[in-house]
């Protein structure tokens, strides 16, 4: 299906996408996570066609698309804003696509009352898209790209602009959506929470980089790095020196909130800076604890979020009082 | 949100001409746009120019006798531009406050109204004072026995500007005045500053750069006058506008024509560069705020006269001359040339059938319809080739290159010099070419196009990239990209910017009576051969066209504000 090929962009002297390559398969849904200016929306629309990138080769099926103008891409794409037609009302904005592509007249209307069905706006036809609300507009623009049956559907941010009830609402039947189209999904978001709900798979991207692919459960049981931790909101991400090998495999660790011992693969000295993962869970079984007087105590459904006076932070399932002094065991891992 | 970087110029631009990005590189497709109003304007603006400095830098030109004219004409000039701009802020200050603090019943009707003369023809305002106060006009006629003359005139002059141009002072200071934030006044009263002091101390300081930008911007207006000195004052005021007209047309003198205009473009330049310096400056200073918050309903006494007798005193100045000409137009009031016996005084709708009658029956006579045509002709091929060379234009100027931000200042350059120095120009740069029915449209175009592209261009600019990118992903090739996005959603923008053009075609004074061929006259030229003719048949005939154009005129404002955005900027 869609190939990228060590894509390389600069924009303005500064590298924005540096060598990237992934693939996207048969009905595939994968996510671009990044923080704003790491060059996913870069990507994108170098996928799409709308920006030349300086060096690599975008190919569908086996062929080149590289010099092919957007137009004939045959790439479904969604904008954060919409970007609906402000002169053309619901069914002539999901109409479009299938007017370029010269479709018969009837065709061309059972398509659009096919694709608002889809998007559960059946009715909205003859409205103008100025007078919808923003999820009503995400809709209609969610349809116009699911109209021409693209063979491959890319999203920027689509839910960025709305509030997070209807964000959620949207992402689900999106994901339904995605499903029952079989249609392969690039989605390009900031939201962690988003990539793990849509994505098959996840590409991590920090400075124009990939720096970790995986499905969200590989992904969220291995971050293998700090940055990617701490941008998921994994636990606490903790600086350490290794102090000595306890014995194969093992390591003890020093750091501001004490000593830890760690298992891992990696090949450490006695003196190394590593960065370790202290998951938030508590965990009875782990030889780790971390210790500290509570500072705050934020109630959250099911479990409350409790941070200790260096910064830590643990979930609990009752509430300890402010200026206590707890110790909790929970699982540190190693990120190398 | 990722979508910090790259969006601003690193995207190309596909939907232009339908040349994809990928066969054309950037710097040819601005440069294809750029080809068509930059090769107009070097020909038909910046070549004349070229050959009026060549010409005025004559050895003949320098004689003491033509300097001594130069400074007469040039003292004339400046100080009836002052006079009316002093009387113009006389009017317009008070007005400007009326506008600012006070409400009352019809004050958008009276806001609109005071913006029509800044856009009527000066063949029209001219007709209209004439058909009040004129000879022939309706104070004379309905009191055969007062005698002033009005026409001819320097207070025809004066009152014709002031009529043209307060506008300018009601909007400019108007706006800046509901734009000062009432708790500064408040501060000043409880720090014990009375109502004089207050006005001395704070609001006048704050209002200064809106002031000077405004009296600025009336004194460049009053200094490039033309066709109301001509028409109202006559050819003994000789300001550098009318004297470059009579170097040309009746004492032929071509360099010195030059000279004065020479004269005439530094004057402009400079007061353009003050005037640049003073609004950049003014709209600094007044923080926008909704302006509703600052005006009221006249409470006192005092101020309830003051708001009356201003709001009549504004609308019969601005009503009076515009209704007198249709009014004078129906009306016979005295006895036609070649008349006897007995007269029809009263209604009469003669002025206007005999404008399609060629009563002289002369092959050099040019019937007043044909002059309606051929204003028409003209008005329609200045809508097409100001559209031609403002679209391209226009586009790039809504995604300005930094090179392409100091072009923009040149295209507005025709705005700054006056219209008989356009058609001078075009006289000795295209002398032979003078036969051509094609020099006054182009002449037109030339006054239409600064419009047009300030018209287009935030409207070009308001849609954004990504319908474009939208509609490209959608499978539209960029032809149809254009097609199906850019027109329909310019279709307003380009209305109304078709419909300034035909509107500153139908008016043009200035440069058309230059060039203007005999057998080919405009209703502007028309109306000022019947104004200086003879007999009540000719008056009533100009009559009868000023109210057709002012008419015309009337409804072109009217569609122009229907069609433009209505968040796009006034001019």
């Amino acid at each position: 299906m869609l190939e990228v090929h060590h894509i390389f962009k600069t924009y303005e002297g500064k590298p924005l996408l540096n060598d990237i390559s992934f693939n996207v398969d048969t009905g595939e849904t994968i996510c671009l996570l990044g923080a704003s200016g790491s060059g996913k929306s870069t990507l994108l629309r170098i996928i799409a066609g709308l920006e030349d990138s300086d060096a690599g080769a975008i190919s569908f099926d086996g062929l080149d698309l590289t010099s092919t103008p957007p137009h004939l891409r045959d790439f479904g794409l969604v904008f954060q804003d919409y970007a609906l037609f402000p002169h053309l009302n619901v069914n002539e904005n999901v109409a479009f696509g299938l007017k370029m592509r010269r479709l018969p007249q009837s065709e061309a209307m059972q398509r659009v009352a096919d694709s608002l069905e889809m998007v559960n706006l059946s009715g909205f036809g003859s409205r103008s898209v100025t007078d919808l609300s923003g999820g009503e507009q995400q809709r209609v623009a969610l349809a116009r790209a699911l109209a021409t049956r693209p063979r491959l559907l890319m999203f920027d941010e689509p839910l960025g602009a709305l509030d997070r009830t209807l964000r959620e609402d949207l992402l689900n039947e999106l994901r339904s959506i995605l499903h029952q189209t079989n249609i392969p999904a690039i989605y390009v978001t900031h939201d962690q929470e988003e990539a793990f709900t849509i994505a098959d798979r996840v590409l991590i991207l920090q400075h124009g980089e990939i720096i970790r692919e995986g499905t969200p459960a590989e992904v969220w049981a291995n971050p293998e790095s700090a940055f990617v931790a701490g941008f998921l909101g994994l636990g606490n991400v903790i600086d350490g020196k290794v102090i000595k090998k306890s014995r194969d495999g093992e390591w003890q660790v020093e750091s501001e909130f004490g000593v830890f011992t760690i298992r891992c693969e990696h090949k450490h000295q006695k003196g190394d800076i590593v960065h370790l993962l202290a998951r938030p869970l508590a965990a009875a079984k782990e030889p780790n604890v971390i210790q500290g007087v509570v500072t705050d105590v934020i109630f959250q459904q099911d479990r409350f979020r409790v941070t200790l006076d260096k910064g830590l932070y643990v979930y609990l399932p009752n509430a300890p009082k402010v200026g206590e002094r707890i110790e909790v065991q929970v699982k540190v891992e190693c990120l190398a | 949100m990722g979508r910090t970087i790259s969006h601003g110029d690193a995207e190309p631009q596909r939907s232009l001409f339908g040349i994809s990005a990928f066969s054309v590189p950037l710097w040819l497709k601005r440069i294809l746009l750029w080809l068509l109003p930059l090769s107009f304007l070097v020909v038909a603006f910046f070549y004349p120019l070229s050959r009026i400095l060549a010409l005025t830098f004559d050895f003949n030109t320098f004689t003491s006798s033509n300097l001594l004219l130069a400074l007469r004409v040039l003292r004339f000039t400046l100080y009836q531009a002052t006079l009316s701009t002093l009387l113009t802020l006389l009017l317009g200050l008070p007005s400007a406050y009326l506008f600012a603090r006070y409400d009352f019943r019809g004050k958008s009707i009276l806001r609109a109204l005071t913006a029509v003369p800044f856009m009527l023809p000066t063949v029209v305002v001219a007709a209209g004072f004439s058909a009040l106060l004129g000879p022939r006009g309706l104070i004379h006629t309905l009191f055969p026995f007062s005698s002033f003359n009005f026409i001819g005139t320097l207070t025809a002059i004066l009152i014709a500007h002031v009529f043209y141009n307060t506008t300018i002072i009601i909007r400019v200071v108007g706006n800046a005045l509901s734009s000062l934030d009432p708790k500064l006044e408040q501060a000043a009263r409880s720090l014990g500053a009375d109502p004089p002091r207050l006005w001395w101390n704070l609001t006048l300081p704050l209002l200064r750069p809106s002031l000077l930008a405004s009296s600025l911007l009336v004194f460049l207006f009053d200094f490039t006058s033309f066709g109301v000195i001509l028409l109202l004052g006559g050819s003994q005021f000789s300001t550098l506008e009318v004297e470059i007209y009579l170097r040309v047309l009746k004492l032929p003198n071509l360099p010195l024509a030059a000279f004065l205009s020479v004269i005439q473009l530094i004057c402009t330049i400079i007061f353009s560069i003050f005037y640049s310096r003073f609004a950049s400056r003014s709209t600094i200073q007044t923080a926008p705020r909704s302006a509703e918050s600052n005006t009221r309903k006249p409470k006192t006494l005092k101020e309830r006269i003051f708001v009356t007798s201003f709001i009549f005193l504004l609308t019969s100045f601005l009503l009076l001359p515009l209704s007198a000409l249709p009014f004078r137009s129906l009306f016979r009031l005295e006895a036609d040339r070649g008349q006897r016996g007995d007269v029809q005084y009263g209604f009469t709708t003669d002025y206007y059938t005999e404008l399609f009658v060629n009563r002289r029956g002369s092959v050099f006579y040019v019937p007043p319809i044909q002059a309606t045509l051929n204003s028409l002709g003209y008005a329609g091929a200045t809508v097409i080739i100001s559209l031609v060379l403002g679209f391209p234009a226009a586009f790039a100027l809504a995604k300005p290159t930094r090179l392409e931000k100091i072009l923009d200042p040149l295209i507005m350059l025709p705005l700054g010099s006056s219209a008989v120095m356009l058609g001078l120009g075009f006289i000795i740069s295209f002398g032979a070419w003078l036969t051509s029915p094609l020099l006054v449209p182009f002449a037109h175009t030339l006054v239409a196009l600064p419009f047009v592209i300030r018209t287009l261009q935030p409207a070009i600019a308001s849609i954004p990239q990504r319908l474009r990118q939208a509609a490209s992903s959608l499978g539209a090739s960029p032809l149809e990209v254009w097609k199906n996005i850019d027109l329909p959603i310019l279709r307003r923008a380009t209305l109304a910017a078709a419909t300034f053009a035909f509107t500153i075609s139908l008016g043009e004074f200035g440069a058309t009576l230059l060039i203007s061929r005999p057998e080919y006259p405009t209703i502007p030229v028309a109306i000022e051969r019947f104004l200086s003719q003879p007999g009540g048949l000719n008056y009533g005939q100009a009559m009868a066209m000023a109210t057709m154009l002012m008419l015309l005129t009337i409804t072109s404002i009217l569609l122009i504000e229907k069609f433009r955005l209505p968040n796009s900027g006034e001019f």
